[in-house]
């Protein structure tokens, strides 16, 4: 435990440890999504033509850039015990906000900022609301779902489509690496905050607070740790996410509606538990999340690619992952004490 | 006097009269009630029947959160359920015989029961927090049922199954004499034998109920499997009223304005102590509150603002920090205890 690049174990360590080098409960869940990963990736090579093509793995990543930096955030917040079921909403809100206000006439440069903030003030009154009245922060988060969603329904019940130049710009915008291989500058963004949210959370003194508060919040208090500035400091950040990825989702659709992106917080929730992500806190990996993120996506281009299969199947999938990755999680923690 | 007002089911009693009282300004015939062929009609009627499907799934939730935990597949056990009973009923030979249809909502019953079965055995037995175990159902329950109805909406013509949602009997909804008869029943199991006292325990204390002797994991099981049937047949009140299965529209969000509905009625989501009449009068509240909006000409919508307005009250209401908070200022502040203080 003295590694300090490591993040803290959940609360209880394990005893006398073997000098034997042997494989860290903590990867188990990460390790058995890339095993995940790498079948079905596998399968999708073996069984359909094309498959192999650099650019299909690569728009995984350009159709799912939103997901990604969304299910960021809400690792942030699982990480510490807790829940947010507000990241859709906040996304729709996201999307809706934006698209009336270029449509009025803002300049982008203005919007941009404005968009962010409201999403991250969401986040910190949520925090707050969490923190202080010590409210369940998944009912804090519902009415936060609740308040959001019907905040965009309010302004605009109808699809808006998005004209602005800087916006198509952002939308078309492709960076290429060859001929038909290139991915988004959405892409580009997710992947900068994956890894800056990885730095934070391995390297920085509040990463460490945030997978302390997880392993246990009074421990983490009688340590003297802000937990309490940490707490909302996770909310406010899967708000800001959140927004970003309503942001990109905007790119990506270039329109505003209130109906956009429903049922995301179960995906976001969804990637995270499936990246390994220990659901009462303490444990997991931002990588993780990528991975589960990329599951997601995987699982959804095999569909497409098969063609015969309905969508409904990726919510039997999805639904038959999530319940293999908690029990396999059970039996790793329960296995730790 | 004061001991009226501090019962804890005043103020969602309160609201709801004024909501409803508001509705005269905009709709002056609203509180009339007139018997039309042998039925009652009118606004009042309305809201009760329309808050017959959340009445029933807010009942199930309450027993699952008294236990301390929480079901999300409350909405997918619905369309399953609807999307059984349309599906068997559509293959009948006769879709009029009043047998098929009792085989049919037996059928989607008893597939609710066994969906109870799998989260309570979920929670319990493996261990898995509540609201995630009841997310796996939710989200690949509505899987199941799209694929039962192959994404289709079904649509039946049975009289028989149409008395559920739609039929009255002595001049009463039937959809409103199941729900009084299923809170009937549930009060007198739950609340004239051990049982409530029971579930108490184990929502307030896991690890004292079971030193006391307590079986929680049979209790916990039985608690999902009630939330499981009511919500079946929610669903078929659902899917009877409409005289189709939708697997998308089924239960959508319920799951949401149920636990709204619990918390209105004074159960605190921590588990523990819980109050049944008022989760129904909960739903009743939410379901007035879905009317007034549509009276008043508001687009339906923003109803989730004003959900949103009265989560936020209720919760802020029910945090002794926030009661802390408020009273500090205005009692002297040598007499108050110390608030827990936040770090």
């Amino acid at each position: 435990m003295t590694d300090v690049k490591a993040p803290p174990q959940p609360a209880v360590t394990v005893a006398a440890p073997h000098k034997r080098r042997r494989l860290d409960r903590r990867h188990i869940p990460v390790l058995a999504t890339l095993a995940l990963l790498a079948l079905m990736y596998g399968l999708g090579v073996a069984n359909y033509d094309n498959f192999s093509d650099t650019q299909v793995l690569l728009n995984v990543f350009v159709d799912n850039a939103f997901l990604l930096v969304v299910a960021a955030g809400m690792t942030f917040v699982i990480l510490t015990g807790g829940i947010d079921l507000s990241v859709g909403a906040v996304v729709a809100l996201t999307t809706v906000v934006a698209a009336t206000l270029l449509n009025d006439g803002w300049p982008a440069a203005l919007v941009l900022p404005l968009v962010l903030l409201i999403g991250t003030t969401l986040g910190l009154g949520m925090g707050l609301v969490i923190h202080y009245f010590k409210v369940e922060p998944f009912i804090a988060t519902l009415a936060g779902m609740f308040l959001a969603r019907g905040l965009s329904l309010l302004i605009n019940r109808n699809s808006i489509p998005i004209t602005d130049p800087f916006w198509t710009a952002m939308a078309q915008e492709r960076i290429r690496f060859g001929p038909g291989i290139f991915i988004s500058t959405s892409v580009v963004i997710a992947l900068v905050v994956v890894l800056a949210g990885a730095f934070v959370l391995a390297y920085t003194r509040f990463g460490r607070t945030v997978y302390a508060i997880g392993g246990n919040a009074d421990s983490a208090l009688l340590m003297g740790l802000p937990v309490g500035r940490t707490r909302i400091a996770v909310y406010t950040i899967s708000g800001f996410l959140s927004a970003l990825g309503g942001v990109l989702l905007s790119f990506y659709m270039l329109s505003g509606y209130s109906l956009h992106a429903q049922g995301m917080e179960l995906d976001a929730i969804a990637a995270v538990v499936i990246g390994g992500v220990i659901l009462t806190g303490g444990s997991g990996y931002l990588f993780g999340t990528v991975l589960g993120v990329l599951v997601l996506g995987l699982i959804q281009t095999i569909l497409t690619f098969q063609g015969t299969l309905s969508s409904w199947w990726t919510r039997i999938v999805v639904g038959i992952l999530l319940f293999a990755f908690i029990v396999l999680q059970r039996l790793v923690t329960r296995r730790a004490r | 006097m004061t001991a009226i007002v501090k019962h804890r089911l005043f103020w969602p009693a309160v609201v709801l009269v004024l909501l409803l009282v508001s509705n005269v300004f905009f709709a002056p015939r609203f509180f009339t009630i007139t018997l039309q062929d042998g039925h009652l009609y009118g606004s009042l009627i309305d809201v009760l029947r329309s808050a017959t499907p959340l009445a029933l799934v807010a009942l199930g939730m309450t027993m699952v959160i008294a236990t301390g935990g929480i079901d999300l597949s409350v909405g997918s056990v619905m369309a399953i359920s609807g999307a059984v009973a349309c599906l068997f009923i559509g293959d009948l030979s006769d879709q009029g015989s009043v047998g098929g249809v009792l085989l049919a909502v037996g059928l989607a019953l008893v597939l609710s029961l066994v969906a109870g079965i799998w989260n309570g055995v979920l929670v319990s037995v493996i261990g898995i927090q509540p609201i995630i175990a009841t997310l796996i159902l939710m989200v690949a329950g509505r899987g199941i049922a799209q694929l039962l109805t192959g994404g289709q909406i079904i649509n039946v013509s049975s009289p028989p199954f149409r008395v559920i949602g739609a039929g009255y009997a002595l001049a009463i909804p039937v959809s409103v004499i199941i729900v009084a008869v299923v809170v009937a029943a549930a009060v007198l199991l739950i609340r004239r034998s051990a049982l409530g006292v029971l579930v108490e325990a184990v929502g307030a204390s896991p690890t004292a109920s079971r030193l006391a002797g307590i079986r929680s994991r049979g209790l916990t099981i039985m608690a999902y499997m009630f939330a499981a049937v009511c919500a079946g047949i929610a669903g078929l009140i659902f899917s009877s009223n409409v005289a189709s299965a939708d697997s998308n529209a089924a239960g959508n969000l319920i799951e949401l304005d149920a636990i709204l509905a619990v918390v209105i009625g004074g159960t605190a989501l921590t588990g523990g102590r819980f109050s049944i009449a008022g989760s129904v009068l909960g739903a009743v509240l939410i379901s007035a509150l879905d009317i007034t909006t549509y009276t008043i000409g508001v687009p339906a919508e923003t109803t989730l603002l004003f959900k949103a307005v009265v989560v936020v009250i209720l919760c802020l209401s029910q945090s002794a920090a926030f009661r802390a908070a408020v009273f500090r200022r205005r009692r002297t502040p040598a007499v108050t205890p110390a608030a827990e203080v936040p770090a």
